[in-house]
């Protein structure tokens, strides 16, 4: 696109970004702050991710975009667009295929590689904010590891649910040092970022902050003795593939209050329809099986 | 109940407010079961000199030496920030004047009096909660009102709440900002009754600010009488208030109304 730099961005932003990038890999899980800089679209749309994923993409890049797990949501097709007219570069629907996934609130079901990156979306990076309004108290809580309030916010949702209620933006501690918080992902995509072979990213746009969990990083969610931490199991499987070991959306297809759920990532699902998986009502959403291009 | 050391030693204690003097040369010592009252009126320092001791302002002059459990007596303002937030955390209490800024209110009560054992490390949720639910039994809340939300307790049980809160990590020394000074006259007396009992029970060391010589004499052992910054009178809590030297401590014992 003329009159833009590659990637939207001006090398100097993005040099300024990338080296908030290499502080963040090098200190697992602390917030760097960085210069956010004014995107043509709304805080909350994903503008820390769009910055992290301008400042790394490059031309032989293939970037893939995903909103809740699926590749054809409003923010998922405008920010692969965006980067497909400020860039040049290949994009695809692929989670195989992909060298950086753009991702907000899921991580896809594929186990990421070595030579993947994943950008996450951050609205609110701050994982003590809850507790503690001040910036200066929360930074001293992480220079000092003062993290033991946190259990006060699980204690609650046992003493209230009988069990751990938190399900997504569950609290995680990197490499056993800081506290984070993974973005709003279901508690459900935690194990992935435990010791994951990709690099993982994280941009906030109107926090202006940055962070990291860099390969095979320890990330421990917390959690009691007595109630452990453990993800969401569903009484279903996937209605069109039939997987009953992935992340389900609950889909209303009429109304007279028929529901089915079915996998939230779309990749995953395509994938395994493909290769001739398939569930119980495998033309509910209007997409029979046989024309799910493989 | 004499140990070989002072648990508090305070010497030439000085704050002031640009030219204003907050607190002016104060030294005592506070023993192991010690409950000292620090009384005056308003305006008299009591407030500055309780925050310097507690570590919450730092003093422009003068030391506070505090007997740690491992290391022995150590200068609170030389210590290492981490040590001196863990010490505030684990081995002291405060009791703030109102209950609001020393409770946690969007959290239930059993939160609020679990949160310095997870604070520690406490990762056991069963133990948590048994340990909230009996020092709620012994600051007399109902055990049923151990998932109320703090905001829907009265005032009295606000300020037995935030005693329980500091009380469970089993504190060595607390301090306590006026902790009647926000109750109406029979909430403060069972107040003074549970207050009075804990500290004989735990052997508490208590600092104890008021500008109420009833709640002095009744939790007291040694009072220090404080006037524009300066500690003009001290001595065990009978001989200061029953035979007062002092022209103000005359004034101040003079002006309390007897019904």
């Amino acid at each position: 696109m003329d009159g833009y730099n590659f990637a939207y961005l001006d090398e100097q932003t993005k040099r300024m970004i990338r080296r908030a990038i290499l502080k963040a890999v090098a200190i697992p899980g602390y917030q760097v702050p960085f210069a956010s800089r004014e995107m043509p679209l709304p805080y909350g749309w994903g503008t820390g991710g769009i910055q992290v994923t301008a400042a790394i993409i490059g031309l032989a890049d293939t970037l893939k975009v995903i909103d809740q797990g699926a590749d054809d949501t409003t923010n998922a097709v405008s920010i692969r667009r965006f980067f497909a007219r400020t860039t040049g570069v290949a994009t695809t629907e692929r989670t195989a295929d992909a060298t950086i996934i753009q991702t907000r609130h899921r991580i896809p079901e594929r186990s990421l590689r070595a030579d993947q990156i994943i950008v996450f979306q951050v609205p609110i990076p701050e994982p003590l904010r809850w507790l503690e309004p001040r910036e200066t108290e929360t930074r001293k809580m992480h220079a000092l590891s003062e993290y033991g309030a946190m259990h006060v916010k699980l204690y609650e949702d046992v003493a209230r649910h009988g069990r751990i209620a938190t399900a997504y933006d569950y609290p995680v501690m990197v490499g056993g040092r800081y506290l984070m918080r993974p973005s709003p992902i279901p508690k459900f995509d935690n194990p992935k970022l435990d010791r994951s072979p990709a690099l993982q990213l994280f941009g906030a746009g109107r926090e202006k902050r940055i962070y990291a969990v860099p390969p095979h990083t320890e990330v421990y969610s917390l959690d009691f003795e007595d109630h452990p931490f453990e993800v969401q199991k569903w009484e279903q499987a996937c209605a069109l593939c039939g997987a009953g070991d992935s992340f389900l959306d609950e889909v209303i297809v009429d109304d007279r209050g028929g529901r089915i759920f079915v996998c939230s990532d779309s990749d995953h699902c395509g994938e395994r329809r493909a290769a001739g998986h398939v569930g119980a009502q495998p033309d509910a959403l209007g997409q029979p099986a046989d024309k799910v291009a493989p | 109940m004499m140990a070989a050391t002072p648990l508090l030693q305070v010497r030439g204690l000085t704050r002031r407010y640009g030219a204003r003097i907050g607190c002016r040369d104060v030294s005592f010592d506070l023993w192991p079961g010690e409950v000292l009252g620090i009384v005056g009126e308003s305006g008299s320092g009591k407030t500055t000199l309780l925050k310097c001791l507690s570590a919450q302002l730092e003093p422009d002059a003068g030391q506070v030496v505090y007997a740690t459990r491992d290391e022995g007596p150590r200068d609170i303002f030389a210590l290492s920030e981490p040590r001196r937030r863990l010490l505030m955390r684990t081995d002291w209490g405060i009791v703030h004047q109102h209950p609001v800024e020393g409770l946690r209110m969007g959290v239930s009560a059993g939160a609020n009096v679990g949160e310095r054992l997870m604070a520690v490390g406490a990762r056991n949720y069963g133990r948590i909660r048994a340990s909230a639910l009996d020092w709620l039994g012994r600051v007399e809340i109902a055990r049923d009102r151990i998932d109320d939300m703090p905001r829907t307790f009265s005032g009295g049980m606000l300020q037995r709440l935030q005693i329980a809160r500091n009380l469970v990590s089993s504190p060595r020394l607390v301090f306590m900002d006026e902790p009647t000074g926000s109750l109406d006259v029979s909430v403060q007396a069972r107040l003074l009754d549970l207050l009075h009992g804990l500290v004989a029970d735990l052997g508490l060391s208590v600092v104890v600010v008021t500008h109420d010589l009833a709640v002095a004499r009744l939790l007291a052992h040694r009072l220090m009488v404080m006037r524009a910054g300066s500690v003009v009178e001290e001595g065990l809590t009978d001989q200061v208030l029953d035979d007062p030297q002092h022209a103000y401590t005359q004034l101040l014992v003079a002006s309390i109304l007897h019904p």
